[in-house]
């Protein structure tokens, strides 16, 4: 068999989108089936059964998503509650909403009526990515189709009125942090806002809200209608379910794939990816959960479990399960300049540490991806990402960090090797000017 | 109260306030950029971080955490030291190291704080940021590579002065502040934006490069450009004063000047009388003191105390009427003696009758207000300000009775006639519903009410409305001098003309004016004796001109619009031959053989506190916020549009007309100069 999921067992059944996306197709396929009875067991019960389940958020931070809903207020006073979720998918080597919002888009659709009403939410916007057109065509589409069938908007076949929109965004990484995709939302420029208040307290116009990331909602529908404890059968304890990983880089066939969490890194590869590039000595790093995680070298991804708490001991984190894999033909210094670029160009200069430390950053990471820089900067670069992380409004200043520190942690060789060897044979760096004037 | 520690010492707090307050409350200074008390809090600068147990295990912004029971803050461990080296390394690596040439040097909150927290060298090596400096206006100077991005000219714009035109563009480390398309700010009080600044981003232009601050000699005073006494600072070198600033006054003006009063004080260098001068055949010829006050004599000798009359100007101080009181009419017996060159049709009652009796600081109190032939913008923008932030913080409803004003917050046009206060207290639906279920309703009548042949019978009408409502009665002046002025008794006594009458036709044979040039004296065939300080409407008109003082060249007492009396020191001394005003007058009576009993400024003092108490007590306001108006003038109410006396802010007065700054404000308010964009 290839992994370990079977197909019975797959939530998303139209990932690579062979059959048709729309309702009746979905139908078939199960989604809508007994929505309205899990309603009818009420919020709680949906609450605790998501708790049960395990799920964790999908969205790169892993907080519990039974949790996260748990802490809205249980009853609605002066303000309403929003549902927002998050689909503003925007981490490098990413790509799984996209593949949920196009191919299966009613599961998303019935996830956000399932979470609303169990947050006691009648609202939900879906913040989507500025780049994602066609997405957000088939997603609006879908949720045409949906109100038409009458399972979702006022007087529904649910019993709960629900309106559901899309909001498309402009494009800005920083929209995909959760308060600046509020704020966005709102009409404002995106930037951060400071916690505390946290969104459940004081969120989208000021009101109780909710930010998911669209997998976290997407499979809320299918572990309702399988029972949480089968939702928790999977992985290891703390790190439940199933969940889609895409890996990207160098692999024979790069795909999207849903399997158990804590699928082995070798399994994952070799059984959906066709193995690393020229065979699996070749592999040289991986950067295991989206471009802001620190990466790992080949020597601790053999019996690597792919889940959460893992990868967390290496220093490194599960993010989106964005695989990146690397083969000994990359130069991991220019690419993880490359990232501090993105970091650098997706900043939104509100905090001082981020504005001017991923600048900083990036112009050194680019001398040192040429071997142009002083042996000493190394611990001067080290010393500014510890200056950025950690002291910034929200998690960026944290993931232009991290790539830099996972490349120093595990392949400083490498870089001290590129800068002695620059300098070899250069009568113009600094060491050999004075020979030359004497 | 709750309790928290801050570096092991226990303290009490009040809840609701952050943890940087806490930390102050408990003596430890917390560094900070972005952070104002009085703007909204931004977290962006990251200079204020702190360690707070319980939370996590990294450094937090001290200005936007709210601190609570049983926290614990540590202000000064290696955690705390790392972050906030760190942060002002950030801050310095894109600064331009142009402190020598900087106006902001010697009072930069950068500079002062890179002495705590910076390193000695520099570690990094890339080229600095270079940002181009934007236009925003004549009174703001931009140098963008200075700027930290704290963004407080931004929340200042948008939150205090309600104009929302400076924002930040762009993102990440390209990120900078400027004014949509570069135009210039339009807001009365963009001056403060300057002050704002932690850094040497935004100074001042039209002081730019004048002074170093540790050089000027710094005089406590008050301003007189509008009559709300706010509290200011002059710096003067030599005989020059170089710049006015802001003193706070949580009673008046909090920390905030509008552009006028901070920037109006180079026209004290300019158009002045610095000399005494004779009108000979058409001409105004220099004459010496004695050659003026002799003819000065001869004229008063020669015309009926019932055709003299004196009128005092919009920056008159206590002393100076005081002086003309026991003179013309103590001595002399001249009753035409008036203070109101605007006719405004008030004075003579009760002093709560032309007063604002909520007092300023009583607006954070109120809660529906109604202003009356007022456009508290131009009459008084530190007040408007006041009022903007009662409907933008708590919501409150604001109307206004008289022409059209966009004020920077929505208030509702109840009619532009004097007939609209009728409909208005017969009214039961909108904002009169509101008014009257209010428990702290404000009526807030302006000089564009009182000022017009009806204004009488509009007092009476809106003290009416305000009696019947119980809502305070506050009277909002336009100039410095004019509460005074009433407090003394400064209006025609029996048989006296007021100022309209004196100027009208055949008025008078001889006309006193002390500063006054807000008074069209063109039909007027009277002689002209000019007692001021510029070659303005005035002294254009005089007969003969004494020169007298500004108030930041003499000791003077006013008494702003809330009855506060206050004191203006002097900074510098009068310019060339000129004379403090009550001299001059002193000089006269002498010469007319009525000598006032004082000779130095110290007995006016005594004599004035002796005649009128009311001075003696200085710096509080008396107003009765309960005091229900009961005037007696009868009379129709027009439909006249009730209009504000000022139709160009930046012109109000003869030391505004004379400064340079003033000019370019007003021209490029007026539309006569074209913004940068265009």
């Amino acid at each position: 068999m290839v992994g370990i999921l079977e197909d019975k067992d797959r939530i998303f059944t139209n990932l690579y989108g062979f059959h048709d996306w729309g309702l009746e197709a979905a139908k078939k396929r199960g989604c809508w089936n007994a929505t309205r009875d899990m309603l009818k067991m009420g919020g709680p019960w949906i609450i605790d059964q998501i708790k049960n389940s395990g799920l964790r958020g999908r969205g790169g931070a892993g907080f519990g998503t039974g949790l996260k809903w748990s802490f809205m207020p249980k009853e609605v006073k002066d303000r309403p509650h929003y549902l927002v979720v998050n689909a503003d998918e925007s981490e490098p080597g990413t790509c799984k909403d996209r593949e949920i919002m196009r191919h299966d888009p009613h599961l998303l659709i019935e996830g956000c009526l399932i979470a609303s009403f169990a947050m006691k939410a009648h609202v939900c916007y879906i913040y989507i990515r500025g780049e994602y057109v066609r997405e957000r065509e088939v997603l609006e589409e879908a949720i045409k189709q949906a109100y038409a069938a009458k399972l979702i908007g006022k007087n529904n076949i649910h019993g709960w009125d629900f309106d559901c929109y899309v909001h498309h965004g402009a494009g800005a990484y920083i929209c995909g942090e959760e308060t600046a995709l509020l704020e966005s939302l709102e009409g404002k420029k995106g930037q951060p806002r400071l916690k505390p208040p946290f969104p459940a307290g004081s969120g989208v116009y000021g009101c109780p809200t909710t930010v998911n990331n669209v997998e976290s909602i997407a499979v809320v529908g299918t572990i309702l209608r399988r029972g949480a404890q089968w939702f928790a059968g999977f992985g290891r304890p703390n790190n439940t379910g199933t969940k889609l990983f895409c890996v990207s880089g160098h692999v024979n066939l790069p795909c999207n794939v849903e399997e158990t969490m804590s699928i082995p890194f070798r399994q994952l590869i070799e059984d959906h990816c066709g193995g690393v590039r020229g065979g699996w000595g070749n592999l040289k790093a991986v950067i295991p959960g989206g471009s802001s995680v620190r990466m790992i070298p080949a020597e601790a991804c053999e019996d690597l479990p792919m889940d959460f708490d893992s990868l967390s001991a290496l220093k490194s984190g599960l993010g989106t399960a964005a695989v990146i894999v690397m083969d000994k033909s990359t130069d991991l210094i220019k690419a993880i300049a490359r990232l501090s670029y993105f970091y650098k160009h997706e900043s939104c200069g509100q905090c001082t540490p981020c504005r001017e430390g991923t600048g900083w950053m990036w112009r050194v990471m680019e001398r040192m991806a040429s071997g142009e820089a002083e042996m000493s900067e190394i611990d001067t670069l080290l010393d500014v990402t510890t200056q950025v992380e950690g002291h910034t409004i929200c998690a960026l200043g944290d993931a232009a960090a991290w790539p830099i520190q996972g490349l120093f942690r595990h392949f400083r060789h490498e870089v001290e090797d590129r800068i002695t060897a620059y300098r070899t044979g250069k009568p113009h760096v600094q060491g050999h000017t004075l020979e030359a004037a004497e | 109260m709750p309790i928290a520690k801050v570096n092991g010492k226990e303290i009490e707090f009040e809840p609701g306030m952050t943890v940087l307050q806490v930390a102050e409350l408990a003596g430890e200074e917390i560094p900070r950029f972005c952070y104002h008390e009085r703007l909204s809090i931004a977290g962006n600068c990251r200079m204020c971080l702190v360690e707070v147990k319980p939370g996590p295990p990294k450094p937090q912004a001290s200005c936007a955490l709210p601190a609570a029971e049983g926290q614990e803050i540590t202000t000064n461990s290696p955690m705390v030291e790392k972050a906030r080296k760190g942060v002002m390394e950030f801050l310095l690596i894109n600064h331009p190291l142009d402190c020598p040439i900087c106006d902001q040097g010697g009072e930069c909150d950068l500079q002062d704080q890179a002495m705590g927290y910076g390193r000695d060298a520099t570690r990094y090596q890339e080229n600095k940021r270079a940002v181009e400096d934007k236009y925003m206006g004549p009174v703001i100077k931009t140098v963008m590579n200075r700027c930290i991005q704290c963004t407080r000219c931004v929340r200042f714009i948008t939150e205090v002065a309600g104009v929302p035109e400076i924002g930040l563009i762009s993102r990440g480390e390209d990120v900078e502040i400027t004014t949509y398309l570069e135009s210039a700010c339009a807001s009365e009080l963009s001056g403060n934006v300057n002050d704002l600044c932690p850094v040497g981003a935004l100074t001042h232009k039209p002081w730019a490069f004048n002074y170093r601050p540790w050089e000027l000699k710094r005089t406590q005073s008050i301003d007189v450009m509008d009559a709300l006494g706010s509290a200011t600072r002059i710096d003067a070198r030599g005989s020059e004063v170089m710049r006015v600033l802001p003193r706070t006054n949580e009673a008046i003006n909090e920390e905030w000047l509008d552009d006028k009063q901070r920037y109006a004080c180079d026209g004290l260098l300019r158009q002045r009388l610095d000399h005494p001068y004779i009108r000979e055949g058409g001409k105004l010829k220099p004459a010496t003191w004695e050659e003026a006050l002799a003819a000065v004599v001869a004229k008063v000798r020669e015309t009926k105390p019932e055709r003299t009359g004196v009128i005092a100007g919009d920056q008159a101080d206590a002393e100076t009427m005081k002086a003309a009181l026991d003179l013309f009419r103590g001595k002399l017996g001249i009753a035409s003696l008036d203070c109101r060159q605007d006719g405004a049709q008030v004075g003579g009652g009760a002093r709560e009758e032309y007063l604002f009796n909520a007092t300023i600081a009583g607006i954070d109190e109120a809660d529906a207000i109604l202003l009356i032939g007022t456009n508290p913008r131009l009459e008084a923008p530190i007040l408007n300000q006041r009022i903007r932030r009662a409907w933008s913080s708590r919501g409150v409803p604001v109307a206004m009775i008289g022409a059209e004003a966009d004020l920077t917050y929505p208030c509702e046009n109840l009619g532009a006639g004097a007939d609209a206060i009728a409909t208005f207290s017969k009214s039961k639906k909108g904002f009169a519903e509101k008014f009257k279920a209010a428990k702290n309703p404000m009526v807030i009548v302006g000089s564009g009410a009182m000022a017009r042949t009806d204004g009488a019978a509009i007092l009476a009408a809106a003290g009416k409305v305000a009696a019947l409502v119980g809502a305070s009665w506050n009277v909002l002046h336009s100039a410095a001098s004019r509460v005074g002025g009433l407090d003394l008794g400064f209006i025609p006594s029996a048989g006296g003309k007021t100022a309209p009458e004196l100027a009208a036709k055949g008025g008078a044979d001889l006309i006193f004016l002390l500063g006054a040039d807000e008074i069209d004296l063109s039909k007027s065939k009277a002689f002209v004796v000019y007692v001021g300080t510029h070659g303005d409407a005035g002294a254009h008109r005089a007969d003969i001109i004494l020169p007298g003082a500004a108030w930041t060249e003499k000791n003077g007492l006013y008494a702003n619009t809330e009855g506060r009396v206050q004191r203006a020191d002097r900074a510098v001394y009068p310019k060339g031959e000129a004379r403090e005003d009550w001299a001059i007058l002193r000089a006269l009576s002498e010469r007319l053989g009525v000598t006032l009993p004082y000779n130095t400024h110290d007995q006016l003092r005594v004599a004035l506190f002796a005649d009128h108490p009311t001075f003696a007590g200085q710096g509080f306001a008396p107003g009765k916020a309960d005091f229900k108006p009961a005037f007696t003038a009868k009379g129709a109410l027009t439909t006249t549009p009730l209009k504000s006396p000022i139709s160009d802010f930046y012109m109000t007065n003869p030391i505004a007309r004379a400064s340079v700054t003033m000019s370019e404000l007003s021209a490029l308010k007026s539309g006569a100069k074209l913004m940068a964009a265009e």
